[in-house]
């Protein structure tokens, strides 16, 4: 049998994918827990909304990347294959960027609403994040077999570029979220610049 | 008198794990993985760590009674592994890892500018280790979190009387020690090092401004900013600065390390300010270390007694 057939990828390698990408989630959900139900938790330190927003963030602009490695990576390797991991990538980027935007209403500012709007209009990094958002969840909405059908595969593909803006705000966001001049935003920063670059180069090529 | 008598099942006491060992098991581990692969430098860095933090002497101090607040004190383990000091980089338990490295003694001072005495000055010359006195001081970060701690040391004024600055001196500038051999973060420009800070003469010689050298009842941790370290409570916590070896009297405003990064952001006074908004965190509310909800920013951090005749007059939204 081919492990590397579509049939045995979609088998068992969705499972895993799936299992995989829920780790960094797996990692933290006993210490909210603690949290939450106790006020204290040892694997979130003094801060704990802190320590588990920075971590929900982290993993949402992590896994956000990794849905964009995966058309140069087909391109590259010349199958097809990666995409079919790729609207399930996205989605848990998409979840990741649920949860940080949660854990930030809920734990940190704990629903203090005027707050959180002062934040959001007053705050640059935070209005990018937001604004990074709402891209995602245009993305998300339509990111359905039922909605490609109904958009049209050419109008599906020129929305779903917005994810280019979208992971951009993301790196913004995370440079202008940290104090100082900082190596790893910057680090970040730069492998979406590598993968943007990418593409911009494979469009000059075929001459668009 | 107690006699201990030791059970054969008895640990000894050089057998049992150090508590740091114990709560940097994960990354000794990961250190230890690392080597190995084979990575020299990293087995280096391993046995290095092995050696852990110094051992924190005790101290003797009187408790000031003017500075015991009707508040919970925050536990001390979050005061010692929650710390901003980007000199041992930048997440919050970086310092707690990596500050073993600094060498806290012998320490010297540079003393420099409009003064009588300049020099340089030992640790002891500086910081009379007779007089130490516990205050227990509210801390409010810029990040809009806050901790209660008890701080031992001196008046920041017995320090300065001491060095006779001159009347041309309007201004107090300190300096943290920036040494890459020390200071694994330095590598990186994070701000323009060496990180300083300053205070207007009336506010350094303000009682409230205080030198610290302990901290929960010993010498203060190195993450803490050992072995003296400012502490200006009505100020954001990043005015307190740490590890100082430099202090300069000057005629002139200093432009301090994060006024340098931020203009926008960090002003020179600093004053905690619950009606002047920060463009990166609302300064209304804060977290208090160990609560779960917030509480309301109180204006110079509840201090205003203490320190808002020094502000008479000023447009605090102005001087931020």
């Amino acid at each position: 049998m081919d492990i590397f057939s579509a049939t045995s990828l979609r088998r068992y390698g969705k499972p895993i994918a799936h299992a995989a990408l829920a780790l960094p989630l797996l990692m933290v959900i006993g210490d909210v827990y603690d949290y939450i139900t106790t006020g204290f938790s040892v694997g979130l330190g003094a801060n704990p909304p802190e320590a588990l927003n920075r971590h929900l963030g982290q993993w949402a602009l992590r896994v956000l990347i990794l849905s964009l490695v995966i058309t140069p990576l087909s391109t590259l390797i010349g199958s097809p294959k990666p995409v079919l991991f790729r609207r399930m990538v996205g989605l848990w980027a998409f979840a990741y960027v649920v949860l940080h935007l949660a854990s930030y209403i809920a734990l940190d500012k704990v629903f203090e609403w005027d707050e959180i709007w002062q934040d959001i209009v007053k705050r640059t990094f935070i209005t990018l994040g937001m604004a990074a958002f709402v891209l995602l969840i245009l993305l998300a909405a339509t990111s359905t077999n039922w909605a490609v059908r109904k958009l049209k595969a050419k109008r599906w593909k020129r929305l779903h570029r917005l994810v280019y803006p979208a992971v951009i705000l993301a790196a913004v966001h995370f440079i202008m979220m940290r104090k100082g001049l900082q190596i790893e935003p910057l680090i970040y920063a730069g492998i979406v610049a590598a993968l943007l670059g990418f593409r911009l180069v494979g469009r000059a090529r075929r001459g668009l | 008198m107690l006699i201990k008598q030791r059970k054969a099942s008895d640990e000894s006491e050089n057998n049992v794990t150090s508590e740091w060992a114990y709560l940097n098991r994960r990354k000794l581990m990961l250190g230890a993985g690392a080597a190995l692969i084979g990575a020299g430098a990293a087995l280096s860095d391993l046995q290095r760590r092995d050696a852990g933090p110094r051992e924190l002497g005790s101290l003797d101090f009187s408790q000031n009674p003017a500075f015991r607040p009707d508040e919970v004190v925050t536990p001390e383990a979050a005061v010692t592994r929650y710390n901003n000091f980007y000199e041992f980089g930048v997440s919050k338990e970086d310092p707690f890892i990596n500050a073993w490295r600094l060498q806290t003694s012998p320490w010297s001072v540079t003393v420099d500018g409009f003064t009588d005495k300049p020099g340089t000055y030992a640790f002891e010359d500086l910081v009379d280790m007779n007089a130490l006195q516990e205050r227990i001081y509210r801390l409010r970060c810029v990040e809009a979190w806050s901790m209660v701690i008890p701080w031992i040391g001196v008046p920041l004024a017995s320090i300065i009387k001491k060095l006779a600055p001159t009347s041309d001196a309007k201004y107090v500038v300190f300096e943290t020690l920036a040494d890459p051999a020390q200071m694994p973060g330095i590598r990186w420009p994070v701000i323009d090092w060496p990180y300083q800070e300053g205070l207007r003469m009336d506010e350094a010689m303000n009682d409230l401004a205080f030198i610290a050298v302990g901290l929960f009842g010993k010498e203060i941790p190195n993450q803490n900013g050992a072995p003296m370290r400012l502490v200006t409570p009505w100020k954001y916590g990043f005015k307190s600065i740490k590890s100082i070896v430099r202090i300069t009297f000057s005629d002139t405003q200093p432009t301090t390390s994060w006024m340098k990064t931020g203009p926008s952001e960090y002003g020179f006074f600093s004053n905690v300010n619950p009606e002047v908004s920060h463009p990166r965190w609302s300064q209304a509310r804060e977290r208090r270390i160990g609560e779960f909800g917030r509480r309301d920013t109180l204006k110079f951090n509840g201090y205003g007694e203490e320190v808002a005749d020094l502000y008479a007059g000023m447009d605090l939204r102005k001087y931020f």
